[in-house]
C-alpha cells in the first residue's frame, strides 16, 4: 500500500515537470497548424484546427531538403571523429603514464572555458586559407575532436575498475589491445551519451556553419531556418512549421539512440 | 620493465582519479622514468585529437590573445598595438560591472537549479517505473532543440500579449511585462537555461546512478538508513564527480551564452540581461572593437578559470573531509 502510494507520487511529480517541459512545444506545434489570424488571438495548448498545408508552404519556401542532408553529413562525420578521436585521448589521460599529462589536460581545460567568439575569427581565416569555405571539410574537420568528450570518456574510464587493465595485461594484452577489448565494450553507456551530445550539438550549432558556408547549397538546417526567419518573422505560423521540421530529426535521433543508451547499460554488467 | 607485473600503487592511485585529482599524484615509481612502450602508445593516442584541438582552437586562442593587445577594428590590414589598454579601460567600464554581476547571478542561478532539478528528475526515474523511457524521451526534448528555435518560442510565450499573459489573464490575473522588467527577464533567461539543460542533467546523473554499486545501498538498508539518508550520505556523495561535470558545465554555458540571450532578450532591459557573451558581442561586432571585445573574452576566461580552480579546491577538500 505504503509503495502503491510512493510509485503514485513520483509519477505525480514526474507528471507536472513533463508538463511544464512539453508546454512550449505543445504552443509551438498548435501555432504551426492555425492560420495567421489565429496565432495572435488563439489561447489554447492544443491544436484547435489543422491547417497542414503550412507545413507545404515552409517546405517550398527553401529548400529545406538539401539543408537536410548538409546537417547530416555534417552531424555523421563530427560524431564519427569524436568517438575515435575523444576515446583514444581520453584512454591515454585516464590510463597511461606520459611525460606533461597533466599539464597538457589543463591546457585542454582551459580551452573548453574559452568563449567561441575568441576562436572564431582566426580560424575562419584559418580555414578560408585551406579554401575549404563552402566545403564540408570546412564544416567538419575543425571540429573532428572536442574537450568534453574527452574529459566525459576519461571520467567514465576512470571509474572501471584497474583491476581489470592489470589482468588483461597479465594475460599478455598489449595497452593498446586492452583499450579495444576492455575499455571500448564497458564503455558503451558513455560512448552512447557522448554520440548523443555530439550530434545534437552538430545539428543545432549555429555560429561556425553560418561562417563558413556561403552558398544556399551548402546551408545547415539552422542556418536555413534563421534566413527562413528573416523573411517569415510575422507570419509566425509559418515560421513554427519550419521550427517543427528542423527540431524533428533531431529529436528522432535522439529516441534511437536512447535505445541504445539504454541497452549499453545492460551491457555492461557494471550495475549488479 | 615490470609490465606484465600488477602494479599496485599505480591502481591506487589511477582508481577513482577525478580531474582535480590527477594533478600531482601521478604514480612516481622510478623517479621521472617513463616506460617507453608506454609513452610510445600515449603518444599515438593523443596525437590525432591534440593536432586537431592544437590547429582550430589552441592557435586560434593565441592569435586571439596578441589582438587582445591591439585596437584592431575587425578588418583593416594592421593591428596597431596598444599594451594592456583594452584591458586598463576595461577595469573602468560600468557596463563590464554590470554584465559581470547578471552573468554571476545567471551562473548562480543556472548551477543550483540545475543540480537540483536534474539529481531530482534523475532519481526519481531511477528505477522500474512505468513509462520510464517516455519520461526520459519528454524531459529530453528541450535539450534537442536549437537555441535559436526555444528561445523563439519562449520569447512568443511571454510576450505581453503572448499567451501566458493571455492565460494569466483569463484566471484574473494581470500579468506583467515579462522581458519588460529586467529581473523578470533575467529569472526567466535562468529558466529558460535550465529547461533547455534538464534532459543533459537528468542523463549525466542517470548514466552516474546505474554505475553505482547496489551493495552499497542494500547494506545501509541493513543497518537501518532511510531513504533521505540513503540520497544524503550515499548517492550525492558517490554522485560527486557527475555534479562537477554538471556544475562546470552550467559555468562554461552561462559565462559563454550568447544565442539564448541573444534571441530571447537581447541583453535587456537596460542591459538588465546583458550576460558577458553579449556585452562582448556588442563590444566587437556591433560596435567594431574587436581589440577591446577580445580583450573582455580573455578576462571573462580568467575568471572563469579562477572560479574553477576555487570550485576544484573546495570539492577536494570536501572529499577529503569525508575519508
Amino acid at each position: 500500500m505504503n509503495r502503491r502510494a510512493a510509485t503514485f507520487g513520483r509519477h505525480a511529480v514526474l507528471l507536472v515537470g513533463a508538463v511544464a517541459v512539453v508546454v512550449p512545444f505543445l504552443w509551438m506545434f498548435t501555432t504551426s497548424l492555425q492560420t495567421r489570424a489565429e496565432t495572435y488571438t488563439s489561447t489554447s495548448v492544443l491544436p484547435t484546427s489543422w491547417h497542414w498545408e503550412n507545413y507545404a508552404h515552409a517546405w517550398a519556401a527553401a529548400p529545406f531538403g538539401r539543408y537536410y542532408l548538409n546537417s547530416l553529413v555534417m552531424a555523421v562525420g563530427i560524431v564519427a571523429g569524436h568517438l575515435v578521436l575523444d576515446a583514444l585521448a581520453a584512454y591515454a589521460f585516464a590510463r597511461l603514464r606520459f611525460p606533461l599529462r597533466d599539464q597538457l589536460f589543463v591546457v585542454l581545460l582551459a580551452m573548453l572555458l574559452v568563449p567561441t567568439f575568441v576562436t572564431v575569427i582566426p580560424a575562419y581565416s584559418l580555414v578560408a586559407g585551406f579554401g575549404w569555405i563552402d566545403t564540408y571539410a570546412g564544416l567538419i574537420v575543425p571540429r573532428l575532436a572536442d574537450v568534453f568528450g574527452i574529459i566525459l570518456l576519461r571520467q567514465y574510464f576512470a571509474g572501471i575498475p584497474q583491476e581489470l587493465d592489470d589482468a588483461a595485461r597479465i594475460d599478455g594484452c598489449s595497452r593498446a589491445g586492452t583499450f579495444f577489448r576492455i575499455m571500448v565494450p564497458l564503455s558503451m553507456p558513455a560512448f552512447a551519451t557522448l554520440a548523443i551530445f555530439s550530434f545534437l550539438f552538430a545539428w543545432n550549432d549555429f555560429l561556425w556553419p553560418l561562417l563558413v558556408t556561403n552558398s544556399d547549397e551548402m546551408r545547415t538546417v539552422q542556418i536555413g531556418m534563421a534566413s527562413f526567419e528573416g523573411r517569415y518573422g510575422t507570419t509566425w505560423n509559418y515560421l513554427m512549421a519550419g521550427t517543427v521540421m528542423a527540431t524533428v530529426p533531431a529529436i528522432a535521433v535522439f529516441m534511437v539512440f536512447q535505445r541504445l543508451l539504454v541497452r549499453g547499460i545492460a551491457m555492461t554488467g557494471l550495475k549488479d | 620493465m615490470p609490465s606484465a607485473e600488477p602494479r599496485p600503487a599505480a591502481a591506487a592511485a589511477n582508481r577513482p582519479a577525478p580531474v582535480t585529482r590527477a594533478r600531482g599524484r601521478a604514480p612516481r615509481l622510478r623517479g621521472d622514468r617513463y616506460d617507453r612502450s608506454e609513452v610510445l602508445t600515449a603518444a599515438l593516442f593523443v596525437l590525432p585529437a591534440v593536432t586537431v584541438l592544437g590547429i582550430f582552437v589552441l592557435y586560434p586562442i593565441l592569435s586571439a590573445a596578441r589582438t587582445s593587445l591591439t585596437s584592431w577594428n575587425g578588418y583593416s590590414p594592421t593591428k596597431e598595438f596598444v599594451g594592456l589598454a583594452n584591458y586598463t579601460a576595461l577595469l573602468h567600464d560600468p557596463a563590464l560591472w554590470n554584465s559581470l554581476g547578471v552573468t554571476v547571478l545567471y551562473a548562480a542561478g543556472v548551477s543550483v537549479l540545475g543540480v537540483v532539478s536534474g539529481l531530482a528528475v534523475a532519481l526519481l526515474l531511477d528505477s522500474p517505473i512505468r513509462a520510464r523511457g517516455l519520461y526520459r524521451g519528454v524531459y529530453f526534448l528541450p535539450a534537442v532543440t536549437s537555441s535559436v528555435a526555444a528561445a523563439i518560442v519562449w520569447r512568443y510565450l511571454f510576450d505581453p500579449a503572448g499567451w501566458v499573459n493571455t492565460a494569466l489573464g483569463s484566471v484574473g490575473v494581470d500579468g506583467p511585462d515579462w522581458l519588460g522588467n529586467r529581473w523578470l527577464a533575467l529569472t526567466l533567461l535562468t529558466g529558460l537555461t535550465v529547461w533547455k539543460n534538464l534532459g543533459f542533467n537528468v542523463v549525466l546523473y542517470l548514466t552516474g546512478l546505474q554505475a553505482l554499486p547496489t551493495s552499497v545501498f542494500e547494506a545501509a538498508q541493513l543497518d537501518g538508513a532511510n531513504l533521505w539518508q540513503r540520497i544524503r550520505r550515499i548517492t550525492v556523495p558517490l554522485l560527486r564527480p557527475i555534479t562537477f561535470f554538471v556544475v562546470i558545465q552550467a559555468l562554461i554555458t552561462t559565462f559563454q551564452a550568447f544565442d539564448l540571450v541573444y534571441v530571447l532578450t537581447g541583453g535587456g532591459p537596460r542591459g538588465g540581461t546583458e550576460v558577458l557573451g553579449m556585452f562582448m558581442y556588442r563590444e566587437a561586432f556591433r560596435l567594431g572593437n574587436f581589440g577591446y571585445g577580445t580583450a573582455i573574452a580573455f578576462a571573462t576566461l580568467y575568471l572563469v578559470l579562477a572560479v574553477s580552480l576555487v570550485q576544484w579546491r573546495v570539492s577536494g577538500s570536501g572529499r577529503s573531509s569525508l575519508r
